[in-house]
């Protein structure tokens, strides 16, 4: 394998691992304080249409990005209002909120079809993006994957070394304790789900701006779900987050990179691995019952209705 | 101000309304949708929503579109009510074609009698398979039914798209992504000369088949208390492994049963689309018939007439047939706020008291 390919290499596993980190470092926040969106596929569809109908609007890109942000945001709150305030089952919830993602991303997308919006450009780092290797897989890159590392730090950062973060976990695994001691539990995991609303918005973007830069109402192609399977098999740690994230990533390429070898499997066996990995590291890592129990957080999924 | 004071018990009249109640605000919203993209909002309703009910094309139409809902809805009831969450309808439905559907290509020309029975069999059978990887991975690994059951359902689409893109391909096809249409021996026979075919009798039946089982049986019964009180079932003895894999069993093999007799009876062969999601469709299905069998039927009709629905607004307002899925996602989401009212009830409170500082009367 020659320098070049091993850069190419690189290169297309970050490109496939990133809208997974994204929407999982998001959906991490989320069920840190004690919430189970399963909305996050629809989240992030409503994210890549959002996007990309802004970006084709104006022309740039960037406005996409926000837009796609913003609008994660904001249907998450429908979550949040159904979940919060009217005490609604998160299970079924999220569901709902991914089969109207589904249903609403198509319908907003049905104009967008076949139509070309413009694309993330890369942030070149003059000199340094000429280093062979590093200069590609370091210092040329689009936002979104600096961005991704960023916010994979910043909630490392917030979740162990600051105060707001252990009134998040706090209210994740205890929010009658919280309460108690005057935490507003509620505004605080509605904070929580808009931020795992925008996350999974921006991967949205992230996939409908630069990765399959086209709109198709199957541009998610359940790497919701998958996002979600990784918060389960990092065991709520972001760390562990980035390097499942990165795992998948390679799978996915992996899949892709086999048919093109065309090698003797026909190719949609092949595009089944990332499901079929997603099962595999799921029973893998739930099997130790005590470690899930030990690292999920206590008050997951459950309803939280202040009585006094 | 309001706030949310529990009732202490369950509420009966919200149990029954909460559903209408949804359907009347999806309703509005729907109107608003239609508004919003240019249509206009009584004929949009009127488009989606009883037109498709004013011909006998229309009304077998509906029972074709409800049949397998039905049937998938009544299953994931009896799975949700022991706290099972299987999601993966779509993928046990799509086994089960595949698995009736090979048997029925391998053996194109049967004039037993016997032979379609078998097909319906092997139908059941697939579902119950891909059902049963689930029941086995959280058994005995712990690994959570709703992300092992969802993934699921794209291998078993990816399956699908292999075998008729390649091995069941068939051969007279023009290359498209398809089986050959199955044999005389093994479809569904139509009913009263219209489109109707067995499942839509069968949905019902089956339906009142698991209304009786979970209604009337010591297996119903514990399944019931496993979901509601999961401590009372262990200390009563009740064996929750059992009970799990009884509840995706059921549900696998009634997807399954779903799936086969969709592929026999009003598609014929084997293709890409088989399902437009159906196997979502039907966890709505089962929440708006409030996890009960014959709510399921009544929920099940609603949800057919959705696709009419859409194909309808498609077609004669020019609206993406996307409308569908609009309708559904926000029907759940009135119904899911709407339940609320069942354990609480909505109370006015003036400020000062809900600060807990009684109001001071002036003394007389």
């Amino acid at each position: 394998m020659s320098l070049y390919e091993i850069t190419s290499f690189v290169l297309s596993i970050i490109s496939a691992s990133t809208p997974l980190l994204l929407a999982a470092s998001g959906e991490l926040i989320t069920e840190k304080s004690g919430v189970l969106n399963l909305g996050v596929e629809g989240m992030m569809l409503i994210g890549a249409i959002a996007g990309f109908a802004t970006a084709h609007a104006t022309g740039n890109a960037m406005l996409g990005v926000g837009a796609a942000m913003l609008a994660g945001a904001l249907i998450s709150m429908i979550f949040a209002v159904l979940t919060l305030s009217l005490l609604a089952n998160q299970i079924a919830t999220g569901l709902a909120l991914t089969i109207f993602g589904h249903g609403f991303a198509a319908l907003l997308g049905a104009g967008f079809v076949g139509i070309a919006a413009p694309t993330l450009q890369k942030i070149s780092f003059p000199v340094l993006s000429g280093i062979p290797f590093f200069g590609p897989v370091l210092f040329d890159q689009n936002i979104l994957i600096y961005l991704s590392f960023v916010v994979l730090f910043g909630i490392w950062w917030f979740l162990r070394k600051t105060h707001a973060g252990l009134i998040l976990r706090a209210v994740g695994d205890s929010h009658d304790a919280a309460h108690a001691m005057g935490y507003p539990v509620l505004a605080i995991r509605y904070a929580a789900i808009a931020f795992g609303g925008a996350m999974a918005g921006i991967a949205g973007a992230y996939l409908s701006l630069y990765y399959s830069p086209l709109w198709s109402q199957d541009l998610a192609a359940g790497r919701g779900w998958i996002a979600l399977a990784l918060v389960v098999f990092s065991a709520w740690r972001p760390f562990w987050l980035l390097a499942g994230a990165y795992l998948f990533g390679g799978i996915t390429y992996m899949s892709l990179y086999l048919q093109g070898l065309g090698v003797p499997i026909p190719s949609p066996l092949i595009s089944a691995l990332p499901y079929a990995g997603t099962v595999v590291v799921l029973v893998l890592i739930s099997r130790d019952r005590r470690r899930t129990r030990l690292n999920q957080p206590a008050c997951l999924g459950k309803s939280f209705h202040a009585v006094a | 101000m309001f706030r949310l004071e529990p009732r202490g018990e369950r509420s009966q009249f919200w149990t029954f309304c909460s559903p209408v109640l949804a359907v009347a605000l999806t309703i509005v919203t729907m109107a608003l949708i239609f508004a919003a993209m240019g249509a206009p909002p009584l004929a949009g309703i009127e488009t989606f929503l009883i037109s498709p009910l004013l011909s006998v094309s229309g009304l077998s139409s509906l029972a074709v579109r409800a049949a397998p809902l039905i049937m998938i809805g009544v299953g994931l009831a009896f799975c949700y009510r022991a706290n099972v969450w299987n999601i993966g309808g779509d993928g046990q439905f799509t086994l089960g074609a595949l698995a009736g559907g090979g048997l029925a290509l391998f053996f194109p020309n049967q004039a037993f009698w016997w032979f379609y029975p078998v097909v319906l069999i092997a139908g059941v059978l697939g579902g119950m398979f891909w059902a049963g990887i689930v029941a086995f991975l959280k058994l005995r690994f712990n690994a959570n039914e709703i992300l092992t059951s969802l993934m699921l359902v794209y291998i078993a689409q990816l399956v699908l798209v292999w075998l008729v893109t390649g091995p069941w391909r068939d051969p007279q096809g023009y290359g498209f992504p398809q089986s050959a249409m199955f044999g005389a021996g093994s479809t569904t026979p139509d009913i009263f000369g219209t489109t109707m075919h067995l499942g839509c009798i069968l949905a019902p039946l089956l339906a009142i088949a698991i209304w009786l089982i979970m209604g009337r049986t010591v297996l119903g019964f514990q399944l019931r208390v496993v979901g509601q009180a999961p401590r009372a079932a262990r200390y009563a003895g009740f064996s929750n492994a059992k009970l799990t894999w009884i509840a995706l069993l059921v549900s696998g093999g009634l997807s399954g049963l779903a799936g086969i007799i969709e592929v026999t009876g009003p598609i014929g062969q084997l293709t890409t689309g088989i399902t437009p999601g159906y196997g979502f469709t039907a966890v709505i299905v089962a929440f708006l018939g409030r996890l009960h069998p014959i709510g399921v039927i009544f929920a099940g009709l609603l949800l057919a007439l959705s696709y009419l629905g859409g194909d309808a607004a498609q077609i004669n307002l020019n609206l993406p047939n996307a409308i569908t899925g609009i309708f559904q996602g926000v029907l759940l989401f009135y119904l899911l706020g709407a339940d609320i009212l069942i354990l609480y009830r909505l109370k006015r409170v003036k400020r000062a008291v809900q600060a807990g500082i009684p109001a001071l009367e002036p003394a007389e």
